[in-house]
């Protein structure tokens, strides 16, 4: 694993919801400055119960649940942060993110910037993203190609309990903008071993999840999960394929993607977001630009289709997310080639 | 102007001494005066664009009165020069903005107009209409929330802005959980070409107060010490507890909309020449004088001191250096973060 | 369809080309855009790509023939025509997101998209791709079986299928060392064996050519100075890691040079002149020309390239040396275009890398002079006012045109030369 400092060498098995909530709840606990903003975090305890009995520890006062208005628990955490204090704000499915895009991109981003440093925004967004839970148009988009674009902000997307712990904790001590995604549907699937106590994971370093020699893999989100089933199946066929974890969608981890690629000669990059724009996009240019002569093979992008959302019809969302068997299929032909 | 008793010819003034009516005044002629810098300076090619504020003298010296200096923050738009010098900027700040020099608090990011200064309790703000009020609104809930008793957000936007969701979406907010937060519409009846008739079936906006369950008022803009006693008002509820409140004051736009803006075509010379006669600069001057509370030979020295200030703001700035070229990366974040981290 | 491919014209003056190599030979497949013969025109090798994807047919004329611009050279037939024995290309596997790279089609011998990584690792390997058989999909050769040949040491060795490429033929332009297949090492200029004939490539021949072309039309006169580089060795010093760093390319002392000589240069345009014998139409003249194109002479095993940085006189020291950088890499990699080595007013020979203390260089035909740079030695020296220093002191030679330039000019120039060398550095502006 890569760099976690823990404070102790105890660990908990949670799920990605448990290791959410956790967090959280050590935030609230530690800093009276932190506070949770969003709809149905106070009395419902959020539709996935990440928040569930918050308000009756830490009062409606740092638990606030809004008017269903966007864009202004965005703004108005915007606000909070500037006098002070470290809201913790949350979009209840990225799906409704949009109407929050200029609070997110011409304000939040911008704070420190068009002040010369004079204010600044260390706000958290939190938001689950992401599909395979028959969540249809509205409830299964991935959003971050829409934001990593934009300088002043930052983006994380763990996949694994013990990452959310240390990057949630790291993005709460940050003193700027940090978009902060949660794969809905790794809430409950997704099980690890998470170092009790606190830590941070710092920005920027992705993840060698599995080492290998002939092919490099590198994805996000519920997509790693599934990348290292197809690489297992690989193994199983005699080929070494090495899985990294982003983590960090901005800023990237140049290095561990580049020592790979020097390593292996062959990229593969999978992501359920769609594919034009997408965070492989990048990726391709910067290996493009600094290893072509490494590479035996076209850089290779398996995505999500160029289509505005899955639908609610199960054929539909199968046809738009990808299987492990699909990965392993296009991680098979690249070593081959 | 309705301070004046007209039965028994005293002034109202709400409780202001003679030094704080003349301050007024000085404000009013200080904002006129750099307002005119501004475009003085545009016209010689030293600055490429300038936008003014002829109009809101008298309710921007008005309500800067009422606003407590080193406990109160304001969340202003980019028509409030009086305002800004009002609670505490110097003609030197202005000018540094008007120039875009290094020494600016925004380094010369912003646009001229986008003042902020974190000593005074100005809040940063962008271009884009409303999307500070929500901000203005998270600031005076964190006030509320450490418990701080005395003070208070006031937070000024134009009547074009309470069009925007974001308006709707503050007053909300602000309201449902009375926080120390004025809403102050500065009516100046124009959201550029758009006239008050284009832009909401109800022309009068301090009535959308009751939708929200909080007191509103309308007042007289041109008049400031009517000004002072509407803010100064909604500002003691809001620092005492009492929740929000959105205040109205009415004024005129006497000039286009800035430098790249031509009022001739959706306006008439006419019209404006027949509301200069509210004027509040010369109105205030003629009230002050007539209740003696300055003499003709005062109102020049006070002209020719806001000239030499003026002057001395414009030279001192202009000789100050730009931003240079590697100031363009500094402050994306806090440390050395790019987007691709070796 | 059967397509007959004509020599090309590479050059807007030129009207001849010479087929220096087949790169497919009878009954081969070509895709469309693939270099299927290499054309060679002074000293610019060109890959002339197929117009259509198909078989070669026929092979018009021999490696080695010139002939005029225009004149058929091969015929290729079009693909979906009666095929010619070869082997049905290869199609893409179908998968949802793209098709991978067309792999060769199935030969095993010629590689048509060789990936960069085994670009790279065969030329730092010196191996030749077309001897290697692929492992990759549809028998494409991949890094790792370049990596195998070379731990086999299989890189002399010719490959078990069929050779293609007619045996015998001279080594194509400066790059690695290419593989000469076939049992017999032939006697090459690079590498003559004593008591052989060892014919001349288009490159050589030229080069005699010019070299004839030059001594007897412009009578050479010669002189020399002696310039003391200390301050501008310390100034490269100085400079040099971090442009290393930055640009890739080594920073030697000749930038430096040239800048000066663009520099002495505009105090003498005489010395950037040409001769302009009498035609029929015009007086005979000197040609003073308005551009300052400098050539640089770049001795490659079997070859003398003189490519030309453009407008040297807009340059940098650093900018020189970046655009030096650049076109030495080319020539090396056999890579230069033809407008990279035409234009030149001026020469600068660096020769003294090998010691050299003095020579005597041909001018470039059409110019007025050529200068070189001699070794850079540490030397005792007397100075003016009688103290003894070491420094490094550096001969510069000038072969001139006497038709243009006499010795006041000639000599004015090298003083200007020298002036300015030893006026630069220990730092400056880079």
């Amino acid at each position: 694993m890569a760099a976690v400092a823990v404070v102790s060498a105890k660990t908990t098995v949670m799920n990605n919801v448990e290791a959410v909530r956790a967090t959280l709840y050590d935030a609230l606990k530690a800093d009276e400055r932190t506070l949770i903003i969003g709809e149905d975090v106070g009395a419902r305890g959020n539709v996935f119960l990440i928040t569930k009995d918050f308000v009756q520890e830490f009062g409606e006062r740092r638990v606030i649940d809004t008017p269903i208005a966007e864009a202004s628990i965005v703004g108005i955490a915007v606000g909070m942060a500037m006098e002070g204090l470290r809201p913790i704000a949350e979009i209840q499915f990225a799906d409704f993110i949009y109407p929050s895009f200029n609070q997110i991109v011409g304000e939040a981003a911008k704070i420190r910037y068009r002040s010369n440093g004079e204010y600044t925004c260390p706000l958290v967004i939190r938001t689950p993203y992401g599909g395979g839970v028959r969540g249809a148009l509205s409830h299964s988009v991935s959003i971050e190609a829409l934001f990593y674009h934009v300088p002043g902000l930052k983006i994380v997307a763990p996949a694994f309990p013990a990452d959310v712990k240390g990057l949630l904790n790291t993005a709460i001590d940050d003193p700027d903008p940090v978009l902060f995604l949660e794969h809905k549907k790794t809430y409950r699937l997704i099980k690890g071993d998470v170092p009790t106590g606190h830590y941070t994971i710092p920005l920027g370093k992705a993840n060698v999840l599995n080492e290998g020699t002939q092919l490099t893999v590198v994805s996000y989100g519920l997509y790693v999960h599934w990348a290292l089933e197809a690489a297992q199946q690989l193994a199983n066929e005699g080929f070494a394929v090495e899985v990294i974890d982003l983590r960090s969608i901005r800023p990237m981890d140049k290095t561990t993607i580049l020592n790979s690629v020097e390593k292996t000669r062959k990229l593969l990059i999978i992501h359920e977001d769609n594919k034009f724009g997408g965070i492989g996009a990048e990726i391709s240019a910067m290996v493009a630009e600094e290893a072509l002569f490494s590479l035996d093979a076209p850089i290779r992008r398996l995505c999500g289709p160029d289509v505005p959302a899955m639908g609610y019809a199960l054929p539909l969302e199968e046809e738009f997310m990808t299987t492990p068997a699909q990965m392993a299929d296009a991680m098979r032909e690249m070593v081959k080639f | 102007m309705a301070s004046t008793d007209f039965a028994t010819g005293t002034l109202e003034r709400h409780g202001l001494s003679d030094e704080q009516l003349r301050a007024i005044f000085r404000n009013m002629l200080l904002q006129r005066q750099l307002d005119n810098r501004g475009f003085q300076l545009n016209r010689q090619g030293k600055v490429p664009f300038a936008l003014g504020s002829e109009g809101h003298e008298a309710l921007q010296a008005g309500a800067a009165m009422a606003f407590n200096r080193g406990r109160d923050l304001l969340a202003p738009y980019y028509r409030d020069l009086g305002l800004c010098l009002g609670i505490g900027l110097s003609a030197y700040e202005i000018m540094l903005s008007i120039f875009a020099r290094a020494a600016d608090h925004n380094g010369g990011r912003q646009f001229p107009n986008h003042y902020s200064s974190k000593a005074a309790g100005l809040m940063s703000f962008s271009s884009i209409l409303a999307a500070h009020l929500p901000h203005a609104v998270g600031a005076a809930y964190a006030l509320k929330y450490r418990g701080e008793t005395g003070r208070a957000v006031l937070a000024t936007c134009g009547d074009g802005t309470t069009s925007e969701g974001e308006w709707h979406e503050s007053m909300n907010f602000a309201a449902i959980h009375r926080l120390p937060f004025v809403m102050l519409v500065e009516n100046n009846e124009w959201a550029i070409s758009t006239p008050i008739t284009k832009q909401m079936a109800e022309p009068e906006i301090w009535k959308r107060a009751a939708g929200y369950g909080i007191p509103g008022r309308r007042f007289n803009g041109f008049d400031p010490i009517e000004t002072y006693a509407a803010v100064h008002e909604a500002m003691d509820r809001a620092r005492n507890g009492g929740g929000p409140t959105l205040i109205e004051g009415t004024c005129y736009r006497y000039l286009a909309h800035s430098t790249d803006d031509n009022d001739m075509t959706y306006r008439t010379r006419e019209i404006v020449l027949e509301r200069r006669k509210q004027d509040p600069v010369p109105a205030f001057e003629a009230l002050l004088l007539e209740h003696e509370i300055l003499r003709a030979g005062d109102v020049e020295e006070m002209r020719k001191g806001v000239l030499r200030e003026t002057n001395e703001a414009t030279d001192a700035a202009e000789a100050q250096p730009y931003p240079t070229s590697a100031d363009l990366y500094v402050h994306v974040h806090e440390g050395a973060w790019q987007p691709w981290q070796s | 369809m059967a397509t007959t491919i004509t020599m090309p014209q590479l050059g807007e003056t030129v009207t001849e080309g010479t087929v220096a190599q087949w790169l497919k030979s009878v009954g081969e497949s070509v895709d469309k855009y693939e270099d299927f013969v290499e054309v060679s025109t002074d000293k610019v090798n060109a890959g002339v790509p197929s117009p259509v994807t198909g078989t070669i047919r026929e092979l018009l004329v021999k490696e080695g023939e010139t002939v005029a611009t225009g004149t058929p050279i091969a015929v290729i037939d079009e693909a979906g025509a009666a095929a010619v024995a070869a082997p049905p290309a290869q199609t893409p596997s179908a998968t949802s997101s793209q098709t991978p790279a067309q792999g060769p089609s199935g030969n095993g011998a010629s590689s048509i998209a060789a990936s960069p990584a085994v670009r790279r690792l065969a030329r730092e390997h010196h191996v030749d791709i077309r001897t290697i058989k692929g492992s990759g999909a549809n028998g494409r050769v991949t890094a790792d079986d370049i990596l195998a040949a070379t731990h086999a040491g299989a890189s002399t060795a010719p490959s078990g299928a069929a050779a293609p490429a007619p045996a015998a033929a001279p080594p194509s332009p400066p790059a690695s060392p290419t593989v000469v297949p076939g049992a017999t090492r032939t006697s090459t200029y690079a590498q003559p064996i004593p008591g052989t004939f060892v014919p001349l490539s288009q490159a050589r021949r030229i080069i005699a050519e010019r070299m004839v072309e030059s001594r007897h039309t412009a009578p050479h006169a010669w002189s020399m100075v002696e310039i003391d580089v200390t301050d501008v060795w310390q100034w490269r010093l100085r400079e040099k890691d971090r442009f290393e760093r930055e640009s890739g390319y080594k920073l030697t002392l000749l930038p430096f040079f040239i800048r000066a000589v663009v520099q002495a240069l505009a105090a003498f345009p005489l010395m950037n002149a040409k001769f302009a014998a009498a035609s029929s139409s015009t007086q005979p003249g000197i040609q003073v020309s308005d551009e300052v194109n400098i050539g640089i002479a770049i001795g490659l095993a079997a070859n003398l390239i003189v490519p030309v940085i453009k407008h040297a006189d807009k340059l940098s020291v650093k900018g020189i040396a970046i655009a030096a950088g650049e076109l030495i890499d080319k020539a090396r990699r056999g890579k230069l275009g033809v407008d990279e080595l035409a234009g030149g007013t001026f020469t600068v020979n660096n020769n003294g890398a090998n010691g050299s203390w003095a020579s005597a260089p041909i001018i470039n035909a059409g110019q007025a002079g050529i200068v070189t740079m001699e070794a850079v030695v540490k030397k005792l020296v007397v100075r003016d006012d009688d103290s003894i220093a070491i420094r490094r002191m550096m001969n510069s030679c000038l072969s001139l045109d006497h038709r243009v330039v006499d010795g006041y000019v000639a000599s004015g120039f090298l003083a200007e030369l020298k002036r300015r060398l030893e006026s630069m550095g220990p730092q400056g502006e880079f």
